[in-house]
């Protein structure tokens, strides 16, 4: 007989009304291992580790930690039971220090002198064992994403869990902190640790895991030694069908300018320089991609070319008229046929207090057909949210759903549907598949590849460098604030834009050289 | 797909109507121990309460004259609470535009109703909404805390309004800081004479034709949120500033709209109070209606024509009173006030916090 499980859920059922989010999901994750769990949006991951986690209890089924059955009624029975969870987004408090961050809830003194000097300790200690390094008096602000992450892995080990759970840990991490995360988990898995890590990026999966379970539609549909598949094999599993990963759409054929920027400059909100002296130009019938490390300008830029933040400097010029740069506002773009998707749709583009239905019409809320002499009208925007929730294959299809209940990726899908159906001129579009599942990606990959083949402009801001080599006919690449090369998509290896993006020019490379 | 959405939406509309009523009750029921503790029956005092509020003709008349003032004091906080706006200001909105109707009405003294009565009713909405316009603009412009300007712009409509009636309005040789009675033709003209004019008989009360206007107002309020751009703006600011600059919404603009509206609302309340009932403009008119009026414009949640059971409610509540303190020695003004604490209490800070596992699973 072997050991029991380190962890094991045996027949987890829940439902939530009408939603019936996981159907008798029964799993074993080994101690000393890393297991992948992916599956697409609303596939169940995100309810089955919070039922984990004791932040939702199972209507039916059983957990078992080391063979024994547990009853976790809130996180923090987990959290006791061994049991640590490192969110998509971070719970940590900005501007309180690393360490602080790690003792909170721990510190069971009225005064934090104990605690803090323990917890110091302990911070060395973790170091040491893990390789897990943190300045202990730094403000988690003044922390890079990678960092903020490790503090959440440093607060699970603080708490002793043995069982680690990471919700789509990658998605704000560019390729070096990747590599950092997954280089800790492995030796976390080396030191007995159980790795749970949820995700749909394949490539991650097979990369980083020794086992892997498929969810589909609330069911186990799928489950492996990580050795045994592949990404095609997985993929298959998690859609039911092939999903090509090549490139997307025709060739390019560039026609008229759309867009010229010359020599434009961008402060944030906060007022620091963010863009400087910058030069673009967009034509119809080709998709640009900006690349770029996180943080090189790529938000703003895409910001500042939808009127959200002002352009302080340079020209600007639509389809060859040049425009008054107190004029390049949110509001008189989108009549010019400006569409623009931004990077943070929660924040920007949807309302989450609006129904579904009312957060479709953001933007376009003052023409037809949502409005008509000032007059909202609300059959037409009904019938409009209706039609988009069908095209882009929303779900729920409810427009009265309040928009904040929604998942990820369809908020995003409906924030797509929102600018791609006004079919405009130029799409201003940041991560446009961010949290969206893969069935869904290929349907919108294959949007923006028909804009192109229509003779539309498209300017593509990801972080995603398989998704700009499949699209992008040009590629830009970014650094602090300026464009500093431009790559066509075979010669975009990894290994050249990742010099590019961390600034190395082919030009600086030439003068080492030469 | 209808099968699936119809119950929950049932459900959704359940929760809207029965939250705020438990809320309400939760508040009258911790009221009631606490009269059971200093020695009163709570039943006898709140038979009392309900029957000096609607118990006879005249009741009901008073209960309605105080609603239609907490009704306009309400939609003006509701109204900027959609745009995420705190608007504290009633009580001096409320003040100045009664200033504006009792300045149209001395000084058209004398002429017929027909003329008088609407431009006052304009100089009320331009007097209130110019009162909170000062502020709006100081938080467009320049982002000073709106809280703390129209605290302040409520002291100073205060000391405004003490300095006109003791040295420039009062009615020569009186010693009362109030303004000569307007001619009856300047009125807003009350149910009772209305009634008289038709032949019928009602009972003596001040509530007058300011009603129908408050419960046009509320109508139209709901109307302009939900239905017009302007409101969408609105909503979009108060829902999500950061949208509403992607959608190139001027958030600062929408500020100063949001709030001028609460003002014009405000100050048709003092077109109740000084046209209405008292016939001349007095000192503390307002008399905390808009205070009462936060209380209201929060119960009301998203839904617009929750204003007017809040209104009621808390008329209610202000006419009951009088006789639950006649009825019982013990209960003084101060125990009435905690009684309207402790509901705004639960149906305001405590707003669906308490709730029925029934109601929660809508959510």
């Amino acid at each position: 007989m072997s050991s029991p499980a380190a962890l094991e859920l045996i027949g987890i059922e829940k439902s939530f009304g009408s939603i019936h989010a996981n159907r008798g999901i029964s799993i074993k994750f080994a101690a000393g291992s890393i297991h992948g769990l992916i599956g697409e949006n609303g596939a169940g991951k995100s309810t089955l580790m919070s039922i984990v986690f004791g932040m939702q209890q199972p209507d039916v089924g059983a957990i078992r930690i080391d063979g024994r059955t547990v009853d976790f009624p809130t996180p923090k029975a987990a959290i006791t039971a061994g049991i640590g969870m490192v969110h998509q987004h971070f719970m940590l408090i900005d501007r309180c220090t690393v360490l602080e961050n790690l003792l909170l809830g721990t510190e069971n003194n009225f005064a934090l002198g104990k605690a803090l000097a323990y917890g110091r300790k302990r911070m060395a200690e973790l170091a040491r064992e893990y390789g897990l390094a943190l300045p202990p008096d730094t403000r988690v602000r003044d922390l890079s994403i990678g960092e903020r992450q490790s503090v959440e892995i440093l607060k699970a080990l603080y708490r002793d869990a043995r069982i680690l759970i990471l919700d789509e840990p990658t998605s704000v991490l560019n390729a070096e902190q990747k590599e950092r995360l997954f280089a800790i988990l492995r030796t976390l898995r080396d030191a007995g640790k159980t790795v749970i890590f949820v995700s749909h990026k394949l490539s991650e999966i097979i990369a980083l895991t020794d086992h892997v379970a498929v969810l589909r539609q609330g069911r186990m549909v799928g489950e492996t030694a990580t050795a045994e598949t592949d990404e095609a094999a997985l993929a298959t599993i998690m859609i039911g069908g092939h999903v090509d990963l090549g490139r997307i759409g025709g060739a390019a054929e560039p026609g008229e300018i759309l867009l010229e920027a010359n020599g434009i400059a961008v402060c944030n909100p906060q007022g620091e320089r963010k863009i400087d002296n910058l030069d673009l130009t967009l034509r119809r019938g080709e998709i640009v991609a900006i690349a770029g490390l996180a943080g090189s300008g790529q938000s703003e830029l895409l910001q500042a070319l939808a009127g959200i933040l002002p352009i302080d400097r340079g020209r600007m010029s639509w389809r060859g008229q040049a425009m008054d740069l107190r004029n390049w506002r949110a509001k008189s773009l989108r009549a010019l046929g400006i569409a623009h998707v931004p990077d943070e749709p929660r924040r920007f583009g949807l309302v989450a207090d609006f129904s579904a239905a009312e957060s479709a019409i953001l933007g376009y809320h003052d023409c037809k057909p949502a409005a008509r002499h000032g007059l909202l009208n609300p059959r037409a925007i009904l019938a409009d949210c209706n039609a988009a929730m069908n095209d882009f294959d929303v779900r729920p299809r409810r427009p009265d759903i309040r928009t904040g209940a929604m998942s990820g990726g369809n908020q995003q899908k409906l924030l797509l549907a929102r600018e791609m159906r006004r079919d405009p001129e130029l799409l201003l579009i940041g991560e446009p598949t961010q949290g969206v599942d893969i069935g869904a990606v290929a349907a919108i990959q294959a949007r923006l590849a028909d804009m192109r083949a229509r003779g539309k402009g498209v300017l593509l801001v990801t972080s995603d460098l398989d998704q700009i080599r499949a699209l992008a006919d040009r590629i830009l690449v970014m650094n602090s604030g300026a464009i500093v090369g431009e790559l066509s998509p075979d010669q975009a290896t990894d290994r050249e834009l990742g010099l590019m993006m961390g600034g190395v020019t082919t030009k600086s490379r030439a003068q080492i050289s030469g | 797909m209808t099968a699936d959405t119809e119950p929950s939406r049932g459900k959704a509309v359940a929760r809207a109507v029965l939250q705020p009523i438990f809320d309400v009750l939760a508040g009258l029921i911790v009221s009631g121990l606490i009269l059971a503790v200093i020695g009163v029956d709570p039943l006898a005092a709140s038979k009392s309460l309900v029957h000096g509020a609607f118990g006879y003709p005249e009741a009901i008349g008073y209960t309605l004259y105080y609603a239609t003032t907490y009704m306009f004091a309400g939609l003006s906080v509701w109204l900027a609470l959609r745009a995420g706006l705190f608007n504290i200001g009633g009580e001096g909105q409320i003040y100045l535009g009664g200033l504006g109707a009792g300045l149209v009405c001395v000084a058209l003294d004398g002429m017929p109703g027909i003329v008088v009565v609407p431009v006052a009713c304009l100089a009320a909405i331009t007097f209130g909404a110019a009162w909170a316009f000062i502020p709006a603009f100081l938080l467009a412009k320049r982002g000073s805390s709106l809280v703390v300007t129209t605290i302040m712009f409520n002291f100073l409509a205060a000391a405004v309004m003490t300095w006109l009636l003791t040295a420039v309005m009062i009615k020569p040789g009186q010693a009362a800081p109030e303004t000569a009675e307007f001619s009856a033709s300047s009125w807003m003209p009350s149910f009772t004479s209305l009634a008289s004019a038709l032949g019928i008989s009602i009972a003596n009360s001040p509530v007058n034709l300011s009603l129908i206007l408050a419960l046009l107002a509320v109508a139209g309020g709901q109307f302009l949120v939900g239905r017009t751009v302007a409101g969408y703006h609105l909503r979009v600011v108060g829902g999500n500033p950061d949208a509403a600059a992607y959608a190139g919404i001027d958030a600062g603009w929408v500020a100063i709209f949001a709030l001028c509206l609460a003002g014009a609302c405000a100050g048709l309340a003092g077109v109740n109070e000084v046209m209405g009932v008292h016939h001349r403009l007095i000192l503390d008119f307002p008399n905390g209606a808009g205070f009462v009026g936060i209380a209201v414009g929060l119960m009301a949640g998203r839904n617009g024509w929750g204003v007017i059971p809040g209104a009621l409610l808390f008329a209610a509540l202000a006419q009951g009173s009088v006789d639950l303190m006649i009825d019982n020695p013990r209960i003084n003004p101060e125990l009435v006030v905690m009684v309207q604490g402790l509901v705004i209490f639960f149906a305001g800070a405590l707003r669906g916090q308490l709730t029925l596992p029934k109601l929660r699973a809508a959510r």
